[in-house]
């Protein structure tokens, strides 16, 4: 069984309050912090190995270590709480169900930062939400963890929260600092980065609401033992929010030491797939990273077990393996197809371009349009080709990530299932009424015999 | 003699209270959650009117206002039901029935995506995530998700729409 840091009280009743997390423990990690030096928080966040539970994996440590520090300008920390990435619902679980989780968090991060205003960017649509999180900043106000002076240490903190319009883009650390200064939700060109030139020109620190819950417990057993927790480079624990075709949707946290395979069929996780069907395909990170076929997700190409960690999930780089991503786990069985899947990640990433980037606004459309033809029966073998050739000319040639993440899932889709592209336009009635199946998809590389 | 247009007083101090998180002069932070309050008191979309009438209370150009209500899609910028059934389609969803689910609704209300019943009572929106990816398929209906759907699930949140049972606030 994983261990579990963050979602350890998650099933314990009322935890969302302040009075139950606090006998659970809560506030402790924060009255530790607070007699700390912030050089010293940040060490010990350093020492933990915690990479940015957002996606990109960068190690938070060292981008708080980036965090310009003029004097007499304000710093500001804001969690990006936009999760709008396909696959992904794990910050909303920890937001709706362990606030103070994230607020104690955000205290001990703003006080190592030196942010005296403190801001949680969240999708509009989570819409209930920010009550919950603001009866929690209330709450964690009125017992003193918040405000001016907090536990007589001279240090104040208030925290705001902040809904978006709806736009995946916001999700885009800088596209979230223009939304939050009431613009629209263009990304910036870096650098400057927001470390530097943040929100309001003043430096920030954008970070995951994941990230920034992960602080408590790194500040409670140190950062020393959170760093033994997992393996190599993905230390400590990761929420995965699991969904598709399993028995069990939801999110579980992991220590990045169990197999792909063991997640997916164990009833402690994913509980395997309904009725009985096979696995045909994974998107173990959230929409945007590449889709793998089964073959290639349970095993290495060396034959190993793969395992839920950042280091195995991208073994063989984007030609066998795939990326930890977010850690939005979805699961396709052998009656998905996958290019009707494609279609609707194209659609999505066409709907959300912000505009700006020519080759994201104009190519995203493009392949939106040509996976439908090839969906609704009517595409040409070239076409796959043509498709291949747009997301080339997204990939790296825009402002932000979005053009990559929309071209990865349309590469990846072809690289590994061409043959069903290509049967979708050789059997144009066929692919109307029914789906390719599994072919070779479903048959994983040989385990390679170890010697005991 | 047109309608004057102003936030009630309830919301005023509440429009007041959020242009306080932010440092001096820099109230246009405050532009997203003032269009929220905006749209929910002003009929459920943004009239040009509304829109200046936010610009003035902002200070800052009507312009600024209307290219960011328009950017983001929580905005309606035309008249929409009394209640708007958003129906995520994406991924997850999709994986689990969101289009079953979508069709439903267009037959039984007789509309297209992004149209409104004539009594006025329902528009459908197809949304892109909703972040529910393991409650698929699920609507959003004003500030509320409703997941796990199946067609008869749909059918009884409809009446109960109609019946005025369902909370959107």
């Amino acid at each position: 069984m994983s261990k579990k840091l963050l979602l350890k009280d998650a099933h314990i009743e009322g935890i969302r309050y302040f009075e139950t997390y606090r006998k659970q423990g809560g506030y402790e990690a924060a009255e530790k912090a607070l007699k700390m030096t912030p050089d010293e928080i940040l060490e010990e966040v350093k020492t933990s190995g915690l990479r940015g539970r957002g996606g990109a994996g960068f190690p938070t440590g060292m981008k708080w270590s980036f965090l310009a520090k003029p004097e007499g300008v304000p710093r500001h920390l804001v969690v990006n709480a936009d999760e709008s990435e396909p696959g992904t619902f794990k910050d909303r679980y920890l937001m709706e169900f362990l606030p103070h989780l994230l607020i104690e968090g955000m205290l001990i991060s703003s006080f190592c930062l030196g942010s005296n205003v403190s801001y949680i960017y969240i999708r509009g649509e989570y819409s209930w939400i920010p009550d919950i999180l603001e009866e929690a900043i209330e709450e964690a106000k009125a017992a003193g963890f918040l405000g001016k002076n907090i536990l007589g240490t001279g240090f104040d903190c208030e925290i705001y929260v902040q809904r978006g319009g709806g736009a995946y883009i916001c999700g885009e650390e800088t596209a979230l600092l223009e939304s939050l200064e009431g613009k629209r939700g263009n990304p910036r060109l870096k650098p400057p980065f927001p470390a530097v030139k943040g929100l309001w020109e003043r430096p920030t620190v954008v970070n995951n609401v994941e990230s920034i819950a992960a602080v408590v417990p790194i500040i409670n057993i140190t950062g020393a033992e959170f760093a033994k927790i997992g393996v190599g480079r993905s230390t400590g624990t990761k929420l995965i929010s699991a969904c598709g075709n399993i028995n069990k949707p939801g999110v579980y946290e992991i220590d990045m030491t169990i197999t792909v395979e063991e997640f997916i069929y164990s009833d402690e996780y994913c509980g395997g797939i309904p009725n009985g069907k096979k696995l045909k395909a994974c998107i173990p990170g959230g929409s945007s990273v590449p889709i793998v076929p089964a073959n290639l997700l349970l095993r290495t190409v060396n034959g190993e077990p793969r395992y839920m960690n950042y280091e195995s999930l991208a073994d063989g780089g984007f030609a066998t393996g795939t990326m930890m991503g977010s850690g939005g786990f979805i699961v396709l069985d052998e009656d998905q197809c996958v290019v009707e899947h494609t279609m609707t990640l194209a659609r999505f990433y066409n709907h959300e371009s912000c505009g700006q980037c020519t080759p994201c606004r104009e190519g995203t459309g493009w392949m939106y349009k040509i996976l439908k033809k090839i969906e609704n029966g009517q595409g040409k073998m070239e076409d796959i080709d043509l498709l291949w050739d747009i997301q080339r000319k997204i990939e790296g040639n825009t402002i932000c990530p979005l053009g990559d993440a929309a071209a990865w899932p349309v590469a990846a889709a072809i690289r590994h299932f061409r043959d069903e592209f290509e049967w979708h336009i050789k059997n144009p009635e066929l692919c109307l009424t029914q789906n390719y199946g599994l072919a070779d998809y479903a048959n994983p590389i040989p385990a390679v015999e170890k010697n005991a | 003699m047109s309608e004057i247009i102003a936030f009630k007083p309830e919301s005023l101090a509440q429009v007041h209270k959020i242009i306080a998180r932010y440092p001096e002069g820099r109230q246009k932070s405050a532009l997203l959650p003032v269009l929220h309050l905006a749209q929910k008191e002003f009929g459920g979309w943004l009239d040009v009117p509304v829109m200046d009438y936010v610009a003035e209370l902002l200070s800052i150009q009507p312009i600024e206002v209307y290219e960011v209500a328009t950017f983001y899609t929580m905005f309606n910028m035309k008249p929409v039901g009394k209640y708007v059934l958003e129906v995520c389609r994406t991924g997850p969803c999709m994986v689990c029935g969101s289009e079953k689910i979508l069709n439903h609704i267009r037959t039984k209300l007789n509309i297209k995506d992004g149209e409104t019943t004539e009594d006025g009572m329902f528009t459908l929106k197809p949304a892109e995530c909703l972040g529910a990816c393991g409650y698929a398929p699920m609507l959003q209906l004003g500030k509320f998700f409703h997941e796990n759907l199946t067609i008869e699930k749909v059918d009884e949140i409809l009446d109960l729409c109609r019946q005025g049972q369902v909370a959107l606030d």
